[in-house]
């Protein structure tokens, strides 16, 4: 019940926006966000955008995993599309 | 591209040395670990991090789903609605085969009521813009992250048509709750991703003040093994605890402000029962009075069952999601217990423990 899901605004109309992951669009709403623009990746939640994913955390996040667990990539995360 | 990024974070190549980190650890004494998630169960399950856990660590599964602690009071509430004509009753999923007192709101359905699944708060409402001549009411169940969309919805209602069946609780108080009852059996608690995100990692500054560490950690394999690494890390260095926050990419230092602002504005703090545990003080959110007319409760003039049994006979889900037992140790698990013909609400939902340990059984 709880499973949010990542996705990214692919348009958006005041507080209406569509959002896409892996090819399925859905409509959500954005009144608990403020500041959301469109191509922003934001967790989903009952019909509700509940927060954006902070690329450069996640980067720090993986970072420090790697340096701390000496974990692999297996690909270069830097090398994706950018937003 | 930027999809597979997040990715990263069920890379088997990054958590890869994470388990193996985790497989081989030593601990200084033998140690007790809880999430309070129903997602963080479904991925340990899922992922099979709980065979990587080497011995002497524990980790068990706090009160984290919040249909498995909805008491058999509130869904009878659910039932009495249903039963009345012309109600359309809306609820999640997994409120569907909760069962209270000899039935469910499944079996309803099949004997002819109106009960409709929905996934969003919204689709309760737009049936209720569909359909004006019934009235919507919609059975609300969660914790932090689905109240905020429940306030956000009850705020757009232009509709008379439409009420709420309120089953919500907040998390803190029952994490101070739990902290006082397991007297010190507890060395530290990962915390629920996705209710931080509203809470904010100050939210637990009331952790910091009782002596526990606490992660908050995603839902990613690499996500939990990166959790329990460092809550155990914490827990050998010892006092003063800070704590973490694991996943930086959606929960920041104050949470999400806004949705606690619409909680705060049409709901007010009150008691309430979670299902086998009893009463936690401010524990449960009601309706402010400025929004009493969506109560359904008020609106249809509902009571209660007084004889609705939380815990089946046989069921021990009361003491798993106290952490005090595992799945595994109820004799019906697997064999009276099953997802099919569940006993208890912790095999009904899909984030109940006993579901998802069935569901990702080692066979
Ligand atoms: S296996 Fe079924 S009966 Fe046993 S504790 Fe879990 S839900 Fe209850």
């Amino acid at each position: 019940m709880c499973l949010a899901i990542p996705m990214r605004i692919t348009q958006m109309e005041g507080d209406d926006a569509v959002v896409e992951a892996g090819g399925i669009k859905k409509k959500v709403r954005l009144d608990l966000l403020d500041g959301v623009v469109e191509g922003d990746y934001i967790l989903i939640h009952t019909g509700y955008a509940i927060e954006k994913l902070d690329k450069a955390e996640a980067l720090e996040t993986l970072e420090l995993i790697k340096q701390v667990y000496r974990a692999g990539m297996t690909h270069d995360p830097e090398s994706g599309s950018g937003s | 591209m930027d999809e597979k990024f997040f990715d990263s974070f069920h890379d088997p190549v990054i958590a890869g040395p994470l388990a193996e980190r985790l497989s081989s650890l030593e601990t200084s004494r033998p140690l007790t670990l809880m999430h309070v998630c129903g997602t963080h169960e479904h991925s340990l399950a899922k992922a099979g991090i709980r065979s990587m856990l080497p011995p002497g660590l524990r980790l068990v599964a706090g009160p984290g789903c919040p249909v498995c602690v909805c008491p058999a009071s509130d869904i009878s509430l659910a039932i009495q609605a249903a039963r009345l004509p012309g109600v359309i009753l809306t609820t999640f999923g997994d409120m569907f085969r909760v069962p209270s007192g000899d039935t469910t709101l499944e079996l309803l359905k099949a004997e002819g009521a109106d009960v409709r699944v929905v996934y969003s708060p919204l689709d309760a409402l737009s049936i209720a813009m569909d359909e004006p001549e019934r009235e919507v009411v919609f059975m609300a169940v969660g914790f932090e992250t689905t109240i905020a969309p429940i306030a956000a919805a009850i705020r757009t209602v232009s509709v008379s048509n439409f009420s709420v069946i309120t089953s919500l609780r907040v998390v803190p108080p029952a994490l101070k709750f739990l902290l006082e009852r397991s007297e010190g059996v507890l060395d530290g608690f990962i915390l629920p991703g996705h209710v931080s995100i509203v809470l904010g990692r100050e939210g637990y500054s009331f952790l910091e003040d009782a002596g526990i560490p606490g992660v908050i950690a995603g839902f990613e394999p690499v996500d939990m093994l990166h959790g329990i690494l460092e809550l155990v890390r914490m827990v050998e260095a010892g006092p003063p605890f800070e704590t973490a926050n694991l996943y930086k990419r959606v929960v920041t230092e104050e949470g999400n402000r806004k949705a606690r602002e619409l909680i705060d504005g049409v709901f007010e703090v009150s008691d309430s029962n979670w299902r086998g545990i009893g009463s936690i003080p401010g524990s449960g959110l009601r309706l402010r009075a400025e929004f009493s007319r969506f109560d359904a409760v008020e609106k249809m003039n509902l009571s209660p069952d007084p004889n609705a049994v939380d815990v089946m006979p046989g069921c021990i889900c009361h003491k798993v999601i106290l952490g005090e037992a595992e799945s595994e140790d109820c004799p019906l698990f697997g064999t009276g217990c099953t997802p099919r013909m569940p006993v208890g609400p912790c095999m009904v939902s899909s984030e109940g423990t006993c579901r998802a340990r069935y569901q990702y059984r080692q066979v």
